[in-house]
């Protein structure tokens, strides 16, 4: 069996004294979508914060193609293609949607910042009308949408996305869904954080459930959307 | 009724060393704006990059605008080591702390100045210092022509590595977005000492434009500083185009207030200004509301 992309190993992490990560174990195989479930406060995005150096790892271990990166500084990660788009989008409001995009590019992928400048404009048409214009003053499904691009500009080897559809319309939802879809056929391997749970294991291959800083339930996506438990905390069915 | 011969060549005069007082703001302001600190070092750094500048000639014969290529490189390399190993170690993130810490530095600097070098005043005198270039409406000191010439090329060479080159761009994004900063692999704590770097790199050259016409002095750095600040008050703190228009408009009432009220009366209006703007317009000329 190959090695998994990402493997995640007996991981500990939180804020001060106060362990949130409680011994988190998961894997990303190459090409897949994987979700990473759980209600409000179960760890999800310290648990990306961890992975892209934002914070530190407690103890445990963290694998991306073979090599440990726990605790490496974050433009170490970004440089080996763990490209995360965090929630509330950090993108940069006082430079233009151009500029976002090409700091896409600062760490990595520079020499092919043109093509993947025309790839974004094309999977964000609505992105390409507004190139002059302030970030800060785009809708916060433009936002989002240019928080993806300027990932898409890094060639991504891993492209984690803390709740994409969070604040969209119905109808950007199915969009975003869809563009997910999108990216991981052209090749893009994807953590995909996420509430919207049936539409996420609609499109995902794998999915691992946190509850408590805790992996509780994790399988293929179908099995776990079949698990009881899964049914009766999200669903209430 | 002044006559408009003595009013113009004051006016000249003072976009001259408002062009100077510009660049010297203009580091102020960048690293405010990034790094959201203000440097209360900068009067005293300055004042070594005026030794520097002073020194370079006394010791190595080198003219100060010659120095320009040496003074800018090195006074961008103190102030990155400063920021990298002193200001933001000993700040651990607090503002308190890093103010603390640069208002402690200036201290040092200056008596440290004052022990090595003693309080004399310093001036060198070059073959250009009393040479006058004719405008036509008034007679301009060459040093000042070039120091003027010379803020305003420093100034556009900065603004366009600011809007066009990747460094300036990821110091803009750092300027408002850390973690963002962060995710698109920027070296946080390497941009923030480039920054401080680049600021103080500024007095590098203010210093090699102004020593022609100025003198070096251990305390010369703090009419500079209240200056600077004024100019950055009045502008717009962090703003860019307003530490340019900013320092040209105190230039001029500086040299303005010199001529109607004498030399040292002349310098209230400087003030008078800074306390209208605190009063009228606390975000500055071309500040960004809040
Ligand atoms: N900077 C912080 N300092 C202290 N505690 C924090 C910090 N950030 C998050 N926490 C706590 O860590 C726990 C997990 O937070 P986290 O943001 O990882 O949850 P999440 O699964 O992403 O939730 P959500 O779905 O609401 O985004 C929460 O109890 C939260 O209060
Ligand atoms: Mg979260």
């Amino acid at each position: 069996m190959a090695e998994p992309l990402l493997k995640v190993d007996g991981l500990h992490a939180g804020y001060g004294a106060v362990e949130i990560l409680r011994g988190i174990a998961l894997a990303v195989d190459e090409g897949e979508i994987v979700a990473v479930l759980g209600s409000n406060g179960a760890g999800k995005t310290t648990l990306n914060n961890v992975l892209s150096g934002l914070l530190r790892a407690w103890r445990g271990s963290i694998c991306f193609e073979g090599e440990v990166i726990a605790n490496r500084p974050p433009q170490a990660i970004v440089e080996r293609g763990i490209i995360q788009v965090p929630e509330g989008r950090s993108i940069f409001p006082t430079l233009t949607v151009r500029e976002n995009l090409e700091l896409g590019s600062y760490r990595r992928a520079r020499a092919r910042r043109a093509a993947n400048f025309d790839r974004a404009c094309a999977i964000f048409p609505r992105l390409r009308e507004r190139l002059g214009q302030f970030a800060g003053t785009l809708s916060g499904g433009e936002q989002q949408m240019l928080a993806i691009g300027r990932a898409v500009m890094a060639e991504p080897r891993l492209l984690i996305l803390d709740e994409p559809s969070l604040g969209l319309s119905p109808r950007l939802v199915e969009e975003m869904f869809g563009l997910i879809a999108r990216l991981n056929e052209e090749g893009c391997t994807i953590l995909l954080v996420e509430q919207n749970v049936m539409q996420t294991l609609t499109i995902a291959d794998h999915a691992f459930v946190l509850e408590n800083g805790m992996v509780t339930l994790s399988g293929s996506a179908p099995a776990v959307m079949d698990d009881a438990t899964l049914k009766r905390s999200y669903l209430g069915i | 009724m002044v006559e408009a011969a003595i009013i113009v060549p004051a006016i000249l005069n003072g976009l001259t060393t408002g062009a100077v007082y510009a660049l010297v703001a203009l580091g102020l302001t960048l690293i405010y704006g990034v790094l959201h600190i203000i440097n209360f070092a900068h009067g005293a750094l300055l004042m070594v990059a005026l030794y520097g500048v002073y020194f370079l000639y006394a010791l190595a014969g080198i003219d100060p605008y010659l120095a320009l290529p040496i003074m800018i490189p090195a006074m961008f390399a103190l102030g990155y080591l400063l920021q990298r190993y002193v200001i933001g170690r000993a700040g651990h993130g607090k503002d308190e702390n890093v103010m603390l810490v640069t208002l402690g530095l200036s201290i040092v600097i200056e008596n440290l100045a004052l022990y090595l070098w003693s309080s004399d005043t310093r001036t060198i005198e070059t073959a250009y210092g009393f040479a006058t270039v004719d405008l036509g409406v008034a007679l301009i000191a060459v040093p000042k022509a070039v120091a003027f010439v010379g803020a305003l090329a420093i100034t556009a060479v900065l603004w366009a590595l600011m809007r066009w080159t990747d460094l300036g761009k990821a110091i803009r994004a750092l300027a408002r977005e850390r973690r963002g900063a962060q995710l698109v692999g920027i070296d946080v704590e390497h941009l923030y000492a480039v920054s401080f770097g680049i600021g103080i790199a500024c007095l590098g050259a203010a210093a090699c434009l102004l020593l022609p016409s100025y003198y070096a002095s251990p305390h010369i750095g703090s009419a500079f500083v209240l200056i600077a600040f004024t100019i950055v008050v009045l502008g717009g703190m962090g703003s860019f185009i307003g530490a340019l228009v900013g320092g040209l408009i105190i230039g001029v009432t500086e040299s303005l207030g010199g001529l109607f009220l004498g030399e040292s009366l002349g310098k209230i209006g400087v003030f008078l200004i800074f306390i209208a703007v605190l009063l009228f317009r606390p975000t500055g000329l071309f500040g960004q509301r809040v």
